[in-house]
């Protein structure tokens, strides 16, 4: 237990005598943790729009105006029954009808629908259905419109008119988001591997600015581990400074740009994203580790002899 | 049964007169430092030692001398396991240090205190806590530290000056920090690389006297120097080191055991010419 106060001791005297090259670890690990603490939600944010969007892919299958209850409610049977089909929502003409109004006033559009003559409904009913997985959709959208006789595709019931798919616009927005997301995901890659490079640079100058020490250290008889804790413990309070400091930035700037923008862009609002808190720990926990096997690794070359 | 016993007793007086009296063990022990045929080749083929064999016994005064570049320093560092010899075996207290696994070495130069001629202290450390991290490394106590290292400064002269950094220090004083630092665990061994390479003459009679007080309390000290005229006006053994090779090793007549440290101090300074030092 002693023996842990003394490492604590040296680590800290360490931290003071050479305060310049800890400083500049610990700068380098804050913006390493503030460029982390951004791309990590934004990661998420769009990956989430993504599953966002593949939730809302479904086929649509319209019926005809004169389709009778147990005509509709046979061919929900049926499609209930086809493979890979998760979910069967029906949506009547009037629910069509609200559907197109929500969407017209979420555009901020004028409210066409009242134009109508004498409250005629042009939509027609549908069934929505949504496959177990994006992929599937042509195979229900195949069962639903086998090849007739002369190899066009017929509807399996007369009461349908016809199956669309709301597919080819996903497909877009899938890409589009997938392509970013992988950007980002290769662009935090890239920067989080030249800060680890940065703050390995960092903490061996400052190692190396001791390398007599060391050495000195080694002649008296200190083990190699006697050694390393000290430079561990600096480490790992370069790290747990740099992490507050980076999680005191991100704070600042949630409260001024993220929060106020998240009430007016939809875009936003990260529903999917991870919680602010267990962001500071994770991101104080990777400060510390980083920076403690960084001190301990780099002191494996001068330990060596 | 009765005679041989009387043999081992007369032996065992014989070696004790030769010996400084407080050591005083019975059964023979293995000499302190054995080199048998060492041979140390750098990568590139310089040879800086060829086929050294030496022998130095427990509470011996030993000094290596040679020109620059004989292999003295190669010597020193293959003691202390900081180069291993190309061939040849070197042997600590009877044990080849070449079969210490790694985790060993540390607990090796525990046994051994280093100087040097450029001193190794730790620079953002005082004077006292130079002396502690020494007994620091090996998990002393701390009631065994406040006890040990004022003594260890008393011994070289330095209690006075516990709070000083070592740049606040002059050669003379970093050198007995730095004796202080190799002596304070008591080792068995104490290897001194050019002690006084970088003094005076004046302050180095006082580190020299410094170490034979330090061999005077029964350990073995093994100095490495260039300096001949004061190394052959301290009269003890003296091993000769030219390219690598022992060429002279004399130490019968040279020795006066019965001699005082102040004594010895004196005599030596007054041969050497020059004034005692004060500190």
């Amino acid at each position: 237990m002693g023996r842990v106060f003394f490492f604590i001791g040296e680590g800290l005297r360490a931290l003071r005598r050479s305060a310049a090259p800890s400083a500049a670890a610990i700068v380098t690990v804050a913006v390493t943790m503030v460029l982390l603490g951004v791309l990590v939600p934004v990661i998420q944010a769009t990956s989430g729009k993504t599953e966002e969007v593949r939730d809302q892919v479904s086929l649509n299958v319209y019926l005809y105006d004169d389709a009778t209850p147990e005509e509709t409610t046979e061919l929900e049977t049926t499609i209930q029954g086809l493979p890979h089909v998760a979910e069967v929502e029906y949506v009547d003409k009037d629910e069509a009808m609200a559907i197109l109004r929500d969407r017209l006033e979420a555009k901020d559009q004028e409210d066409l629908t009242a134009q109508l003559p004498g409250g005629h409904n042009p939509l027609p009913a549908s069934f929505n259905i949504k496959p177990d997985d994006l992929d599937n959709l042509p195979s229900i959208s195949a069962a639903l419109m086998p090849p007739g006789a002369d190899g066009t595709p017929q509807p399996i019931s007369p009461v349908i008119e016809e199956v669309g798919e709301s597919r080819e616009e996903a497909n877009t927005i899938t890409k589009v988001t997938g392509a970013l997301k992988w950007g980002l995901t290769i662009v935090a890659g890239l920067l989080l591997v030249a800060s680890l490079l940065l703050v390995g640079n960092t903490i061996r100058l400052s190692i190396y600015a001791r390398r007599r020490e060391v050495e000195v250290m080694q002649l008296v008889g200190a083990t190699n581990w006697f050694i390393r804790w000290p430079f561990v413990v600096e480490g790992i309070v370069c790290g747990l400074i740099g992490g507050l400091v980076a999680v005191f930035i991100l704070f600042l700037g949630k409260e001024t740009v993220v929060d106020p923008l998240a009430d007016t862009f939809n875009l936003v609002t990260a529903e999917n994203t991870i919680a602010f808190t267990k962001l500071t720990v994770l991101l104080l926990l990777a400060a510390m580790t980083v920076s403690a096997i960084g001190s301990g690794l780099t002191l494996r070359r001068f330990l060596r002899v | 049964m009765a005679r041989h016993q009387t043999k081992a007793l007369s032996r065992g007086r014989e070696r004790a007169a030769r010996r400084p009296e407080h050591v005083t063990e019975r059964r023979p022990r293995p000499p302190i430092v054995e080199l048998r045929r060492a041979t140390k080749i750098y990568p590139g083929g310089h040879v800086a030692l060829e086929r050294v064999s030496l022998r130095v016994d427990r509470g011996e005064f030993v000094f290596l001398v040679g020109p620059t570049g004989c292999g003295k320093s190669t010597l020193i560092k293959l003691l202390i396991r900081e180069l291993q010899p190309t061939e040849g075996e070197v042997l600590i207290a009877g044990r080849d240090i070449a079969t210490l696994g790694r985790d060993r070495i540390p607990q090796l130069r525990r046994r051994i205190g280093t100087v040097f001629q450029d001193f190794k202290l730790l620079p953002d450390r005082n004077v006292y806590d130079n002396v502690a991290y020494a007994l620091q490394v090996i998990g002393a106590s701390r009631g065994e530290i406040r006890k040990k290292v004022p003594d260890a400064l008393r011994l070289v002269g330095l209690a006075d000056k516990t709070k000083s950094l070592p740049d606040q220090l002059s050669g003379g004083e970093q050198q007995r920090l730095a004796v202080a630092r190799a002596f304070v665990n008591h080792p068995p061994l104490l290897l001194a690389d050019e002690p006084t390479g970088n003094l005076d003459p004046a302050t180095s009679v006082g580190i020299m006297q410094l170490l034979y007080r330090i061999n005077r309390t029964g350990t073995t000290v093994f100095v490495v120097s260039h300096d001949r005229e004061l190394v052959n006006k301290m009269r003890r053994r003296v091993i000769g080191l030219d390219h690598g090779r022992v060429v002279r090793d004399q130490s019968a007549g040279m020795y006066t055991d019965e001699e005082s440290t102040r004594e010895f101090a004196a005599r030596v300074r007054a041969e050497l010419g020059v004034e005692e030092e004060r500190y």
